[in-house]
């Protein structure tokens, strides 16, 4: 186990030393202490590592992950693991907006509750949230899934595309184009193993499934109203 | 009426409104058809004031010109010395402004990156992400961080030269943007990770981010990403660049990069592109004054793009203090674009060469703003970038020469002081003398 004290060696020879990390490394354990909620820690990684964070992050840990899995043992800021690509994050406390954004691939868990626009524009990610979400998560969602095992806020899914959303508590709204869909066995799959690797204890037959109605996918002037 | 005239009475001349011209009345009508509001590409189509409104005086008694075919005149300009360990070094103040795979065929980019490659400078990417043909025929490749982040990915941002942050648009400050489904090819939906055939909305905000503080923590993360190598630029619209200038310094940028109203688009609302924002002339002045302000003058760099067209246009956006110009619109013309030998073909399409700008439907004849594999064939990317590197070097050449007769070694020595206005907003806007006199509006107060 390699330990960095952040306060003592700085964000970016912290940043460095992650990213001198290859593929064959054998320095597969890290732990960053001092965390103290700085920005940007642990961002662009690119190797099969496994970081912990002691503490609570600020904007952006784990942006651009690929291949690392990343615990956070706090809370984490806004744009926890925006745009990843694979690998696992897995916050321990709350996240705040915009958890996930524009993610392309691998496993963001939030064991808290996730603010406002979780899941935005995601394309590829899977997102798990034990408790609830705040408005306008998965707001033009592309592509993904989104689980949450609490309720969500206003406007869920505002212009989503063809990302799945899954939702266990109440949904205080629905965003333009989102409707409730029919949970199909595939979906029930898909809901089991996500729950299974996020270590939620839940059942996939007590959610309901969301997703684009489509009917906002080419423009006419018709639904102008909708935009 | 033929009465009166047969009778001999004077008759007067059928007399357009001003205020509901032809123009007008067709926009009536084809709205009243459709019930849709128009969409197209490009810049602004109205006049504004312009860079034709300044004029160079020259040297004289009191200053020294060089001589044009034995001295020298360097061109070359450094963007993005403030924080990255490596800037990109132009031999050309001229650069290729963002432009996407998607509104644009693949061969167009490539010619676009051939062109620039062999003048020696950048090219940018656009909405939509990075191609392999594209990172491979630029030698210097800025890569957009746009809202949509459609094909964004940390491998191709370290492949990169430089990371531009696109906060506006000149033609569109606060818009979004719009692909149609017609241009959506198989390759096209892939790299945005969307189904083919399908409209692709490109928001206005960033997903991640609100506000000048959070842009400071985005820059940060983008550089920590990239291990500070390369510079970030920052580029905004014209619409409020005094302020928008000064946050993006505080913010961290090494470069801003100033779109005015007359810069194009691939698709946005015709309101929207002759309405909001401001023309590129107005908006320099005040992006200096900011960087002048925060003693960040020339230390971060300026790009100003929006209606450059030559020469000419490069030397006054320079004087008025931009380190760089960016050409969109007018690359596409070099490579081809709305070329006359086209006529019959955009007189098909209702249009004629010149005034083509339905670029989101993607049937352009010339084969540039288009993913149709037959339309595309008509465009050889080896010519286009020949064309384009003869332009570029057309423009460098005749904004030396302009340079050389104000007795300038450098480009970057042009100075407001260097010209005059020919109309009363030039002069309020540049801030240089009404041509005749020392005043322009706003000097002494008045």
């Amino acid at each position: 186990m390699q330990t960095i004290d952040l306060e003592a060696k700085g964000l970016r020879a912290l940043n460095e030393q992650l990213h001198a990390q290859t593929a064959d490394t054998n320095q597969t354990a890290w732990e960053i202490v001092n965390a103290r909620g700085s920005h940007a820690i642990a961002v662009g990684l690119d190797a099969p590592i496994e970081v912990t964070v002691k503490g609570s992050t600020g904007y952006y840990c784990g942006g651009m992950n690929k291949q690392a899995t990343i615990n956070v043992h706090g809370s984490a800021g806004p744009g926890v693991g925006e745009n990843m690509m694979s690998g696992t994050i897995v916050v321990d406390g709350d996240a705040s907006q915009y958890a996930g954004a524009t993610g392309h691939g691998g496993l963001l868990v939030i064991k808290g509750n996730a603010s406002s626009r979780c899941g935005i524009s995601m394309k590829g990610i899977d997102i798990v949230v034990h408790g609830n979400i705040g408005h306008m998560s998965a707001f033009m969602a592309q592509s993904g899934n989104l689980v949450v095992l609490g309720d969500a806020g206003d406007a869920l899914g505002d212009s989503c595309y063809e990302a799945r959303l899954f939702v266990r508590g109440k949904v205080k709204s629905l965003g333009a184009d989102c409707e409730e869909k029919e949970m199909r066995p595939e979906h029930i799959e898909i809901l089991k193993d996500l729950l299974e690797r996020a270590g939620a204890d839940a059942k996939p037959e007590e959610f309901t499934r969301y997703g684009s109605a489509r009917n906002l996918y080419n423009f006419d002037v018709d639904n102008a109203s909708a935009y | 009426m033929k009465d009166q005239e047969h009778r001999g009475i004077p008759q007067t001349t059928p007399r357009q409104s001003a205020t509901f011209s032809q123009d007008v009345n067709s926009d009536i009508r084809r709205a009243a058809a459709t019930g849709i509001y128009d969409i197209r590409g490009g810049g602004a189509k109205r006049r504004v004031p312009n860079f034709d409104d300044l004029l160079f005086m020259g040297a004289s008694i009191s200053r020294y010109p060089l001589e044009g075919y034995r001295e020298k005149c360097e061109t070359k300009v450094t963007l993005g010395t403030r924080f990255a360990k490596n800037p990109i070094e132009l031999d050309i103040p001229i650069t290729i402004a963002g432009m996407s795979f998607g509104a644009l065929s693949g061969p167009a980019k490539e010619a676009l990156g051939r062109g620039a490659n062999a003048a020696g400078t950048s090219t940018t990417t656009g909405d939509g992400g990075m191609t392999p043909e594209e990172r491979g025929h630029s030698s210097k490749l800025v890569y957009q961080y746009l809202p949509s982040r459609y094909g964004m990915n940390p491998d191709d941002l370290r492949k990169a030269d430089a990371i531009e942050i696109v906060v506006g648009q000149g033609a569109k400050p606060g818009g979004g943007g719009m692909l149609l489904g017609q241009k959506i090819s198989d390759r096209v939906a892939e790299m945005r990770n969307l189904p083919k055939g399908i409209d692709q909305r490109s928001s206005c905000r960033h997903p991640d981010w609100t506000g000048p503080d959070d842009l400071e923590i985005k820059i940060l993360e983008l550089r920590e990403i990239t291990n500070w190598r390369v510079p970030i630029y920052v580029k905004i619209a014209g619409a409020r660049p005094y302020f928008d200038t000064t946050l993006a310094i505080k913010a961290g940028a090494d470069v801003v990069v100033l779109d005015g109203m007359q810069g194009g688009t691939a698709a946005t609302q015709d309101v929207f592109i002759e309405h909001v924002g401001q023309p590129t002339l107005a908006c320099i002045r005040p992006a200096v004054q900011a960087l002048q302000d925060m003693g960040m003058h020339r230390e971060v760099q300026l790009v100003v793009s929006g209606g450059i067209r030559s020469g000419a246009d490069v030397a006054k956006a320079l004087a008025l203090g931009a380190d760089a110009v960016a050409i969109g619109t007018a690359a596409l013309i070099a490579l081809g674009d709305n070329d006359p030998r086209w006529e019959a073909e955009y007189n098909k399409l209702g249009t004629t060469a010149g005034a083509y700008d339905d670029w989101h439907e993607g049937r352009d004849p010339a084969g540039i703003t288009t993913q149709d594999p037959e339309l595309m064939a008509r465009f050889d990317p080896v010519e286009g970038g020949r064309r384009l590197k003869n332009y570029l070097k057309v423009m460098t050449l005749e904004a030396q020469t302009i340079a050389r007769a104000c007795g300038k070694n450098h480009m970057h020595n042009l100075e407001p002081e260097d010209m005059v206005a020919l109309t009363m907003e030039a002069a309020a806007m540049a801030q240089v003398p009404l041509a005749g006199t020392n005043w322009y509006p706003g000097k002494g107060g008045f």
